[in-house]
């Protein structure tokens, strides 16, 4: 059922207590045309655009918890584009276009607000390497505007700008078209949208291993679950932070992703403060607040292996001093939850999106902890990689192979540490 | 997250710097091919569960821990010196000169 004025007045009007559920629950079948692991943001995007773009429809998702129960779920909710690296820029610039009509296309409020992010600038410095940023986001066709001290100052009213501040602020970059979207609403708009072109969401169903051709063991043809087996010559990978034991089901033993935490932080409500997403420049730290008035906030990793949802104080402490620093009027405000979250960091920041040695199988992954604001765009390329058995120009850059062909995409420059994003 | 560390005793792990997977080896420069450096630098495990990596002692005596480590509990299982200065902390052990109250103190 589409959502319209007159669905809404209808249901007001009989109490709300006659609305269609949003998505069946079915059993499983035999057998698909494809099968993607993982009901998070990402599994269910792409379902959807296989689906819609390419006009497969007998296909499941297979989610072993409950529908965006990870990390589609658990993240700060920012959406940007900012970056500079060619690939990069290009399949994430092609994801804010798509989130600037998601709510339309899916009939789904997934409440996207470009409120804009601003990263700030502590020294001259570094003004220089966000004008070199923001000409290359230009020069590939995304907005960015180098904005000064009294541009940010009046931008973001809270923010201690004084000279006195532990890192005096000299300017910003600006992304207006950046900003947030009610995360869980994106995993359920996908899911409906799925769910009514005839995709088969199953919750509850483990991937347990990979079932491969018995003539040729490197196809894979089907994969055995909590429910049984099911069979199908495309099964899609997108797992996040569990991308390695998965995969190594399949015989994929090593790959270039290591699993770390990342933790995220929720202030109790308060009145608007702040209208806009702003990053720290001497450290790492980024912050909005929410539509029900609690700041959101996060920082960097743990630092760590970890399959743990949750971190450690060290990191509290960190990201906590680093917001006070920024907005001294929140120093008594009290933290009302924080969490970890499980984040599939690769080796040079960037995504993986693609074909695997074995025929049949593909990976989305290696999303680091910048994974949410990809969403569409993810879920376009991985459909139309499974698909076309070949990746789309957004993604071609995306390979597995590149870590041992020298093509790494490195955006921030630090060489082979999982630490980026 | 506490690391038992041979040295100084069980410290808080603020103390100390995480620096990769120990699981891995570094191939012999002079006899290797592109894929196993390549294996070396970018290609892991990344297991649920025992595993091991290496902690830099950083604000403490400054050795290198081989940490065995859960990643699934973040239980500290044990830890190792690597390098030189493990022989010579055992010697060191074996004639009473180590702190007895550090000695006491590590797990």
């Amino acid at each position: 059922m589409r959502y319209n004025f007159l669905s809404l007045a209808a249901n007001a009007l009989s109490g709300n207590k006659h609305w269609a559920k949003a998505w069946r629950s079915p059993d499983p079948k035999p057998e698909y045309d494809a099968i993607i692991v993982g009901g998070g943001g990402h599994g269910l995007a792409t379902a959807y655009y296989l689906a819609k773009n390419h006009g497969l429809t007998n296909i499941a998702v297979l989610e072993k918890g409950w529908l965006g129960g990870g990390n589609v779920g658990r993240n700060t909710t920012i959406v940007r584009s900012n970056y500079q690296m060619p690939a990069n820029s290009k399949f994430y610039e092609h994801s804010m276009k798509l989130w600037e009509g998601l709510s339309q296309e899916l009939n789904y409020n997934v409440m996207f607000s470009q409120r804009g992010i601003i990263n700030l600038a502590h020294t001259p410095g570094q003004m220089d390497t966000y004008a070199r940023r923001g000409n290359a986001m230009r020069m590939n066709g995304t907005d960015a505007e180098l904005i000064g001290r009294d541009e940010v100052a009046a931008r973001v009213p809270g923010l201690d700008v004084t000279p006195n501040a532990r890192f005096p602020i000299v300017g910003g970059l600006l992304q207006s078209r950046g900003g947030t979207a009610r995360h869980d609403a994106v995993a359920w708009g996908y899911a409906r949208g799925a769910d009514m072109l005839g995709v088969d969401i199953i919750q509850n169903c483990e991937v347990t291993g990979f079932v491969f051709d018995e003539n040729d063991r490197n196809k894979v043809v089907g994969v055995e679950t909590t429910r049984g087996k099911i069979g199908s010559k495309k099964v899609g990978v997108a797992v996040a932070g569990h991308t390695g034991h998965v995969m190594a089901m399949a015989g994929l033993n090593k790959l270039p992703i290591e699993s770390h935490v990342l933790q995220a932080f929720v202030t109790e409500p308060i009145k608007p403060l702040l209208d806009t997403v702003v990053t720290f420049g001497a450290g790492h730290f980024y912050i909005s607040q929410s539509d029900k008035g609690g700041l959101v906030f996060g920082g960097d990793p743990d630092g760590y292996n970890s399959y743990a949802q949750r971190g450690n104080l060290p990191m509290i402490e960190e990201v906590s001093g680093i917001a006070l620093a920024l907005f001294p009027n929140a120093s008594r405000l009290r933290l009302l939850r924080h969490w970890g979250g499980i984040m599939d960091m690769s080796m040079d920041g960037s995504p993986i999106i693609t074909k695997t040695p074995k025929d049949g199988l593909y990976l989305n992954g290696g999303w680091c902890y910048g994974g949410f604001k990809a969403t569409p765009a993810s879920g376009w390329c991985f459909a139309h990689t499974i698909a076309n058995d070949q990746p789309h120009e957004y993604n071609a850059a995306f390979t597995l192979d590149r870590f041992n062909r020298g093509t790494t995409i490195d955006e921030k420059g630090i060489g082979p540490v999982p630490r980026a994003h | 997250m506490l690391i038992p560390c041979p040295y100084c005793g069980p410290r808080d792990s603020s103390e100390f710097t995480y620096s990769g997977d120990a699981t891995v080896t570094r191939p012999d420069a002079a006899n290797t091919t592109i894929e196993d450096w390549s294996d070396y630098i970018y290609q892991r495990t990344n297991p649920v569960g025992v595993h091991q990596d290496y902690w830099h002692h950083v604000q403490g005596c400054r050795l290198l821990l081989k940490v065995t480590r859960n990643t699934l509990t973040h239980e500290v299982s044990g830890a190792e010196i690597v390098g030189p200065w493990q022989n010579a902390l055992k010697s060191q052990s074996q004639s009473g000169a180590v702190n007895s109250q550090n000695k006491d103190g590590a797990a």
